[in-house]
């Protein structure tokens, strides 16, 4: 349904004609990069939640997206994924638009995206990750049942295979969404606050397994909400709120000056309206 | 509370909307050339005989109906899992209200085309198609305004309803008399059934079986997280409207056994109540079929018994007791389960808290000393009393149930005396109950005169990998062997002082 609300490519590629003066405007969509975004507004009922962000984002590191509520984090990551109605700019996964490199994308939502009474097992959530690669009608196989038993065992949740998954604690259930994820076998993966309200036993081990994949060369789009840890887990950040405040390597990024224009920036709107309302009133 | 006014208005047309008649009209059946037979059979001679009749399926028609409203709650159930699960519960009703101007419509068509508008399957097809406009409407106007999917339901519900009303008074002031019948979709009219309907009833079963079959990973997958399903490039909208469809099917043919009014019910219904008694997917959509059907024959069943009973509501009201059982009884989720478990639980804590006031009171006065099993000393109650908010009667009663389990030696009114295994298991909740005070006050900062309070909501539950865990952690104030009850961070009141 959304798509046919959707501006189609090549509609969508023209505002970058009146943008040659700026600089970087005209990115090449290089294909060595898992993920470049190219002047990307969102909007939802005419309300721009992100505006113009553009982005490259490296391979093979721990990427932190971090900026205060509301500041299009969760929409970003639904814009890449096709998720949400984009209103102009472009995704590039790879070099090709999403929909060419799905088996290359893997996604983490927010736990609380889901209704946890659902009737299944923790093994049953998980094997969702191999769905696609059986295909139509064709019922879960003892070879995706054996894959998935191997992801929740890196979670450290064989033990819970067969659980009902509503019994699982709040970071258990985080931890058979990594596993799902992990099932995708991809290369990039967009993660929706996988470590929101999370234990700190849990936060541990769900860190060590994104260093392990980083070392396997994947990449991690991560939203974050802790910046007392930003330092400690991210090679790399993006501040954004609803522009891209600054992006780039932590310890060149993360500045009192960036964080300040980040989380600073809605308050400051926020009392020049109030200013501006008690001067209508007077 | 839109929803409350599209009710009231959905009443009022129904009510206006009605021939004085209509009550009698009700009753009369849908006169069928090729159905001659009763249901139920009328001559019957005693209310026994007649059940027998019945219960054996004897008589031909009372076989057909049967089989048909069982198939009927078969396939509902199934579907009504998924209906559910995907929380489109209300979808269904709307499909189901939404039906009602399409059942007229066709009746006008073939009236118009010089037929007599009875064809069953032209006003089940007429049905089929205003029941999917109805949720293509919705659709439609949740993608176009900023309406909830509750307001955008409850008004296609009621103005699709209401539509159907007035078409329905305007049918009957045709001069075909027959036209009445058609009032027959609003609540059912099991006695109507014949083979030819038998036969699409089957069909439509078969079709959502295969359905849920062979679409059952993809519909799990929509059902418990649709988002996921669309990054992995599955059609989301194409499976939601073939969902749609099957809801629609089993909805249309269920229409001739309870009536579009009530049919939400015969979906949701044994879905909700299969839900109670398993975690699995799988069987709860097989219970789901089995506690419909079973709804469709025992209710078709007492209906035909007590002929004054209109079969569609004694099917739906079998389904609400079945669920009634599944509520109370069902071993998954159930009402009783839930409180058999916390009982066990608070029997579970009683019985350590008795258990860890003896052992504390042991070793007081063993003077420092570790107690031993061996020791065989005399417990005074009286102490016992003092250690917790326990009345003589409430340790009366705990000391039973810890004798019966072997955990005490002997007791009397005055004192007791715990067996080896009793002082096992007391010794075990001491290091539990002191594991966890001591972690709390290493790792919680609780002050150690406060901690006892909180250990005592945790320590109950500690597995024995928790408790290994906790004694990797805390290695430096005790030994680290298992067993061991470590000292008590605070020190222990002597309550017989």
């Amino acid at each position: 349904m959304i798509r046919l609300f959707r501006l189609d490519r090549a509609s969508r590629a023209a505002p970058y004609q009146n943008d040659v003066g700026r600089p970087g405007a005209f990115p090449e969509h290089s294909p060595a990069s898992p993920l470049s975004i190219h002047d990307l507004t969102v909007a939802y009922h005419r309300q721009p939640v992100i505006w113009d962000v553009d982005l490259e984002i490296p391979e093979g590191k721990l990427v932190g997206l971090i900026g205060p509520n509301g500041a299009g984090k969760s929409t970003l990551l639904k814009a890449c994924l096709e998720l949400v109605p984009v209103a102009s700019g472009l995704v590039r996964v790879y070099g090709q638009p999403y929909s060419k490199r799905r088996e290359l994308v893997g996604y983490v939502p927010q736990k609380e995206s889901v209704d946890w009474d659902f009737p299944a097992s923790t093994l049953d959530v998980v094997a969702m990750g191999g769905y696609h690669r059986l295909g139509w009608f064709r019922p879960v196989n003892k070879r995706c049942r054996a894959e998935s038993m191997q992801a929740l065992d890196r979670l450290g949740l064989s033990d819970l295979a067969h659980q009902q998954i509503g019994q699982l604690s709040g970071g258990q259930q985080q931890r058979a969404f990594l596993a799902r994820a992990l099932m995708q076998n991809a290369k990039l993966y967009l993660m929706d606050e996988p470590l929101a309200a999370v234990d700190a036993a849990t936060e541990t081990s769900i860190v060590e397994l994104l260093r392990e994949m980083k070392q396997r060369q994947k990449t991690c789009l991560i939203v974050h909400h802790d910046l007392a840890t930003v330092t400690d887990y991210f090679d790399w950040i993006i501040l954004l709120n609803m522009r891209v405040v600054a992006a780039g390597p932590t310890q060149e990024v993360f500045t009192q000056e960036n964080l300040r224009k980040t989380y600073g920036g809605n308050l400051t709107i926020l009392s020049a309206a109030a200013d501006a309302v008690q001067n209508a009133g007077e | 509370m839109t929803r409350t006014i599209a009710t009231l208005l959905a009443l009022g047309l129904l009510i206006a909307g009605r021939s004085p008649s209509g009550a009698a009209e009700l009753e009369a059946p849908l006169p069928n050339s090729d159905n001659p037979a009763e249901f139920p059979p009328a001559a019957a001679p005693g209310f026994g005989e007649a059940l027998w009749e019945i219960l054996t399926l004897k008589n031909y028609n009372t076989r057909l109906v049967i089989l048909s409203t069982s198939l009927m709650g078969a396939a509902c159930g199934l579907i009504g899992g998924f209906l559910l699960l995907r929380k489109r519960s209300l979808m269904g009703d709307t499909l189901s209200h939404a039906t009602l101007p399409g059942i007229c419509l066709a009746f006008m068509f073939m009236v118009a085309l010089g037929g007599n508008g009875k064809n069953l399957s032209g006003l089940l097809l007429g049905a089929s198609l205003t029941g999917l406009l109805g949720c293509a409407s919705v659709l439609v106007i949740r993608q176009l305004t900023r309406l909830k999917d509750d307001a955008a339901m409850g008004i296609v519900l009621s103005v699709f309803y209401g539509l159907g009303i007035v078409l329905l008074s305007i049918i009957q002031g045709l001069p075909q008399a027959s036209a009445a019948g058609l009032q027959s979709f609003l609540y059912g009219k099991v006695a109507s059934i014949i083979f030819a309907d038998f036969i699409v009833i089957a069909l439509v079963t078969v079709a959502s079986i295969v359905g849920c079959v062979f679409l059952y990973k993809e519909f799990r997958m929509l059902c418990f997280d649709e988002v996921f399903a669309a990054t992995q490039g599955w059609p989301v909208h194409l499976l939601d409207i073939v969902m749609l469809t099957l809801v629609a099917a089993v909805t249309v043919v269920g229409l001739q056994a309870v009536g579009l009014i009530l049919v939400i019910a015969f979906l949701i219904t044994p879905a909700a109540a299969a839900r109670f008694w398993t975690h699995h997917l799988g069987a709860m959509l097989a219970i789901g079929a089995l506690i419909g059907s079973l709804s469709g024959w025992l209710g078709t069943v007492l209906s035909s018994l007590f002929p004054r009973l209109p079969a569609g509501a004694v099917i739906v009201l079998t389904a609400a007791f079945f669920f009634l059982i599944s509520m109370l009884f069902g071993p998954a989720k159930g009402v009783s389960i839930r409180l058999i478990r916390h009982r066990k639980l608070k029997r579970k804590i009683a019985k350590q808290h008795l258990l860890r006031a003896a052992y504390e009171w042991l070793e007081i006065h063993d003077a420092g000393q570790k107690p031993e099993p061996a020791d065989n000393r005399t417990i005074p109650l009286e102490s016992l009393l003092k250690a917790r908010s326990w009345t003589p009667r409430s340790l009366q009663r705990q000391l039973r149930s810890a004798y019966n389990h072997a955990l005490l030696e002997r007791y009397d009114s005055t004192g007791l005396v715990l067996s080896e295994a009793g002082f096992r298991q007391a010794a075990r909740a001491t290091r539990n109950h002191r594991l966890w005070e001591l972690y709390l006050i290493e790792n919680a900062a609780i002050a150690p005169s406060h901690v006892d309070r909180d250990a005592d909501t945790v320590e109950h539950i500690l597995g024995e990998a928790l408790t290994r865990e906790l004694v990797k952690l805390l290695p430096a104030r005790q030994s680290a062997s298992l067993d061991a009850v470590p000292g008590s961070p605070h020190p222990l009141k002597r309550n017989d002082d």
